[in-house]
């Protein structure tokens, strides 16, 4: 009863968007305030009936409910509950459940938390909104129903992919969707003012905190998805430039382009048609994202799904909301007034050369990922386009990009000064030269392009930090009055600190996991050692291990540096019974920042083993870089000024501290 | 029952959520009033930006005078709008409380499944299992030995099921686990020998060899091992130790063997001039008819599967009797098959098709004829 319980809130979920999507809508264009009112019941409405909807499918996933034809495909009843619970989204139809979730999650936080939003903006909000959630809504009812129900039930479940039984598939996907079907939000604000005729400064205040909201947990998802490519797969490599890779990686270049120029258009109310343009193209890109993902077009571990109709059905939604969307600004861009003016060498300037890098970027990503699929498709043949291609392309965009990042906050609004920004940053500089320096003073002729690199990671982290201390005139006037002139300083300024600081970083683990990494592969018996860099490992014997659902051996290996035992790894390799799968699963561990990854191939009965060991400098940096890029928005997002579009509600009698 | 009254609940629900909104006049800021608290804050933002030094004097001056006129601008569109009386709904309210719950309803029927009651795992453990469902019976089997893989007895039973299902490596692993737990015999080696064969598409490996060594140890009349070591001989290239081998097996074979023409078979490919007489299929080298343990097997199989096995034994003896039609018991079997079967139409086209192929046999077709009046097919 309750997986049909679940399966009809999901109905009603549907048939409430399409009321949600004509009823406001309908109220806007006759300016009818309770018409317009209907949107926020029925988007929180929408919300509860997926949310009934998606727990009823965990509560079968859970107990084990073999009626359910997605939980046999998916499930085996000696699964860990972890697992069966994290299998919920880790197929096709469970995955789109999450994604409608998530959708409808945003809609009815507009819905609560947006009481400032001018009503008849909320009303067109969140009716675009719900036309979303009613198309995909529908996509799940008709062509991949998680609720189909199987009689006679078999007894036994199927299992699933190995390699998705793994503790990052019960984060990866929901925090992905969430920066995904985040961008949703912005699209939706930005079609709503296409259609009411409205876009200003207000405008771009209140769809901030949404694009900043969803870019944080697309920045965490990425990391998070790379990380545990590089720790499954057991290649040692973080980032391959697969499609499905690249599928997420786009919305982000938008959504960051979106993040900068939205600042323009809020502080200064330019680049209106540009933002808008970012908006619906961010989000164009996480459906094209989620079409290339789910329709099967990619095969990949993904690749769930590789039933046609349903990516022909993604693609109509796609092409439907995308084109739409296009029309829509085609007719209105037209009418929008220009915004303020700005010098070239401004802030603005700064802003405009970010975005210009970022949207060619990806374009670059776009183009790479999707010229294979197009010449398969015409002309059958097969190309793979892969790091080489990245590397010439979207290397050197990057390169000028990271270059400027620190001069854009020490510029000035509408007219900067280039010379001054430059001196402000002549520590920075000089820091990046005493790395090249000293890089060459030690190691002899390394690679210069290692060299650059490195200096670029340092010029972007001492640079962040230079403009901070520049704010509070550190060195210059006494601590007590620079502490102070931090604290006064908004949060969203020391959110641009950190976030620029987390690119550093994560340039950092990039150049250094590329150029000072070594592996070797060996073939061990007991007793044997390998030797990397300054490390010996030493194998020290086969350990039998079982899970729930796997047997396998694993290989204790003892670390030495200098004599002293510093870790033992374990890496194993795995049998899955259901179905009969091999995996390998790597086993690392972390010193300092850079890591020791350790990973089996065949294992021959005289017990000698094939391993594969890697010496990764710096590479936790790179997520690490993630995580404070995203620590940096969310400290951005905690700017009360910028919550939830809420300008000041009462004014303070204090005047606020020189800032 | 209950099912019914939480979705009568939740539709209700979904029908307040419609209704609500329009019964009750909503507060919430105009664009105008809203944006020009915006502009405001953007007035005071840009005089701190200007004490921290972010935009120059001048600049700031531009700016104030741009964001005043948006300020003045927002007033414009802004004429205190009297509240009207508000409209009837009616149609909204007849969407909310008809239309709403009708598709609700319809799209459901179409899609779900009321009937069917949720049947989690831990309750179906006792469960009595479908008549014939194999893979119940198999999952029953494979949990209770995830749960005790000591039970030899249970490795035992599930390995010919493994077979009929061309699970064969499933087999060989339920063979090895029968054999280590249960101990070694004629039977369980040469079975383990076969899953080893056909798991890698009937090549008798060396490790399968081994196998039918060690039950021919056991029992070296063990018929099973000797029909694959003479295999063996023949894809070893051994011609004239396979003949031999093919030979001693079928001189020693009762007249009813299961696999006698199977053997037969294999022998015909070393000696395609013999005379063989019996049913030897001309096509096929590793073709073997059910084996002894097929037999056992079919014993197994739910109703479906062995029907399909005789359909596809039927359906060899009609092509080997179209490519040699002079066996007239062959088409004395096939008529009284179809007619099991519950096929008089196939037996009579069979029929028909013996007559156009026996047509310059008088002598054979008469025999043919007379059997099909026998059987009650032949009568025009």
């Amino acid at each position: 009863m309750i997986v049909e319980i679940g399966h009809y809130a999901l109905v009603l979920a549907l048939v409430l968007a399409l009321a949600g999507g004509t009823l406001p809508f309908w109220g806007a264009l006759r300016g009818d305030n309770r018409l317009m009112a209907v949107a926020s019941t029925t988007s929180v409405a929408q919300f509860l009936f997926v949310a009934v909807s998606f727990a009823a499918l965990t509560y079968a996933y859970v107990v084990s409910d073999f009626s359910v034809q997605n939980v046999v495909e998916n499930s085996h009843s000696l699964k860990p509950l972890l697992y069966k619970i994290s299998g919920v989204w880790g197929n096709h139809e469970g995955s789109m459940l999450l994604w409608v979730l998530i959708l409808v999650l945003f809609g009815a936080l507009v819905a609560v938390f947006s009481e400032n939003l001018p009503l008849k903006l909320k009303a067109l909000v969140l009716a675009v909104q719900s036309w979303i959630s009613a198309a995909f809504l529908f996509f799940i009812l008709i062509a991949s129903n998680p609720f189909l129900r199987l009689d006679p039930a078999p007894l036994q479940g199927h299992d699933l992919n190995p390699l998705l039984q793994d503790v990052g598939l019960a984060i990866h996907p929901p925090l992905l969707y969430l920066g995904y079907v985040g961008c949703s939000i912005s699209f939706a604000f930005a079609i709503a003012a296409l259609i009411d005729g409205r876009i200003d400064a207000a405008w771009a205040r209140w769809v901030r905190p949404w694009t900043l909201t969803a870019w944080c947990f697309l920045t965490l998802g990425i990391a998070m998805g790379s990380y545990w490519a590089y720790y499954e797969l057991g290649w040692g490599g973080w980032w391959f430039w697969d499609p499905v890779e690249n599928a997420s990686f786009m919305p982000w270049l938008a959504a960051t382009a979106l993040l900068h120029s939205a600042i323009v258009m809020e502080k200064r109310e330019a680049l209106k048609i540009w933002t808008i343009l970012l908006a619906i193209l961010t989000f164009s890109l996480s459906l094209l994202g989620t079409f290339l993902v789910r329709s099967g077009v990619l095969t990949s571990v993904h690749a769930f799904a590789t039933d046609p109709t349903r990516g022909i059905f993604i693609l109509c939604i796609l092409c439907v909301f995308i084109g739409g969307a296009f029309s829509l600004f085609a007719a209105r861009a037209g009418q929008l007034s220009q915004g303020g003016l700005f010098a070239p060498i401004s802030r603005e300037g700064a802003l405009v050369l970010n975005n210009l890098l970022l949207t060619a970027a990806c374009a670059t990503v776009l183009v790479g990922t999707l010229y294979p699929l197009a010449l398969e498709a015409l002309t059958g043949e097969k190309i793979s386009v892969g790091a080489p291609f990245f590397d010439m392309t979207f290397g050197p965009m990057m390169v000028p990009l990271l270059i400027a990042v620190p001069f854009g906050p020490l510029l000035a609004w509408k007219r900067g000064d280039i010379v001054a920004a430059g001196q402000r940053l002549l520590f920075a500089f000089g820091a990046a030269m005493a790395v090249v320096i000293l890089g060459l003073a030690l190691m002899g002729t390394p690679s210069a392009l290692a060299l650059f690199g490195v200096a670029l990671a340092v010029w972007l982290m001492v640079g962040a930090l230079s403009e901070i201390a520049f704010r509070i005139k550190l060195g210059r006037v006494s601590p007590a009055e620079s502490w102070r002139r931090g604290a006064g300083l908004p949060r969203s300024a020391w959110g641009t600190m950190v976030a620029h600081f987390g690119v550093g970083v994560t340039v950092l683990g990039i150049v250094g996991s590329t150029a000072w990494n070594s592996e070797t592969i060996v073939t061990l018996k007991p007793g044997e050692a390998v030797t990397i860099g300054s490390r010996t490992l030493t194998m020290d014997g086969f350990v039998p291990i079982s899970g729930g659902t796997y047997t396998g051996t694993g290989v204790r290996f003892t670390v030495r540096q200098g004599g002293n035992v510093v870790a033992t790894m374990e890496p194993e390799k795995r049998l899955y019974t259901v179905p009969n799968t091999p995996t390998t699963e790597a086993a690392i561990n972390t010193f300092g920042f850079s890591q020791l990854y350790v990973s089996l191939g065949d294992i021959s009965a005289d017990g000698s083993t094939v391993v594969r060991v890697y010496w990764k400098t710096l590479i936790a940096l790179i997520w690490l870089g993630a995580l404070v890029m995203t620590a940096g928005g969310m400290l951005s997002l905690s700017d009360r000024r910028l919550r939830v579009g809420a300008p000041k509600p009462a004014r303070r009698p204090v005047a606020v501290p020189a800032e | 029952m209950l099912l019914w009254i939480v979705m009568a609940v939740l539709t209700a629900a979904a029908s307040l959520a419609v209704l609500i909104p329009l019964g009750r006049q909503p507060h919430a800021p105009a664009h105008a009033g809203a944006a020009r608290s915006i502009y405001r804050d953007q007035l005071d933002e840009l005089v701190r930006d200007r004490e921290r030094g972010l935009i120059g004097d001048a600049e700031a001056d531009a700016a104030r005078i741009e964001i005043s006129r948006r300020l003045l601008n927002s007033d414009s569109g802004a004429a205190a709008e009297a509240p009207a009386p508000p409209p009837a709904y009616r149609i909204e309210r007849l969407v909310a409380l008809v239309l709403l719950p009708l598709l609700a309803c319809g799209i459901y029927l179409y899609v779900g499944s009321p009937q069917l009651a949720d049947r989690p795992a831990v309750n179906r453990a006792a469960e009595p299992t479908a008549q014939g469902n194999v893979d119940d019976l198999i999952a029953k089997v494979e949990s209770h030995l995830a749960a005790n893989p000591e039970d030899g007895r249970g490795w035992e039973v599930l390995s010919p099921i493994y077979m009929r299902l061309g699970r064969f490596d499933d087999a060989v692993r339920a063979l090895g686990n029968a054999k280590r737990l249960l101990g070694s015999t004629a039977e369980r080696e040469s079975l383990y020998g076969e899953a080893l064969t056909r798991a890698s598409g009937n090549v008798v490996t060396e490790e399968a060899r081994a196998a039918f060594d060690r039950a021919l140890k056991f029992d070296p009349d063990d018929v099973r091992s000797r029909f694959f070591l003479a295999m063996a001989l023949g894809q070893a290239g051994q011609k004239d130790d396979a003949i031999a081998a093919w030979k001693a097996l079928i001189a020693s074979a009762p007249a009813d063997a299961p696999w006698l023409a199977a053997a037969q078979a294999e022998l015909a490919q070393f000696q395609p001039t013999s005379t063989v007489t019996a049913a030897a299929p001309t096509a096929g080298p590793v073709a073997p008819g059910p084996t002894a343990s097929d037999i056992a097997a079919a014993a197994q199989q739910s109703p479906a599967e062995r029907q399909q096995m005789i359909e596809g034994m039927v359906s060899g003896l009609a092509a080997r009797l179209d490519a040699d039609p002079k066996d007239t018991t062959g088409w004395e079997r096939l008529f009284r098959a179809y007619m099991v079967l519950g096929k008089p139409d196939e037996a009579r086209a069979a029929l028909l098709r013996a007559r156009a192929s026996l047509a310059e046999k008088p002598e054979l077709l008469a025999v043919v004829e007379q059997a099909a009046r026998d059987i009650g097919i032949g009568k025009d």
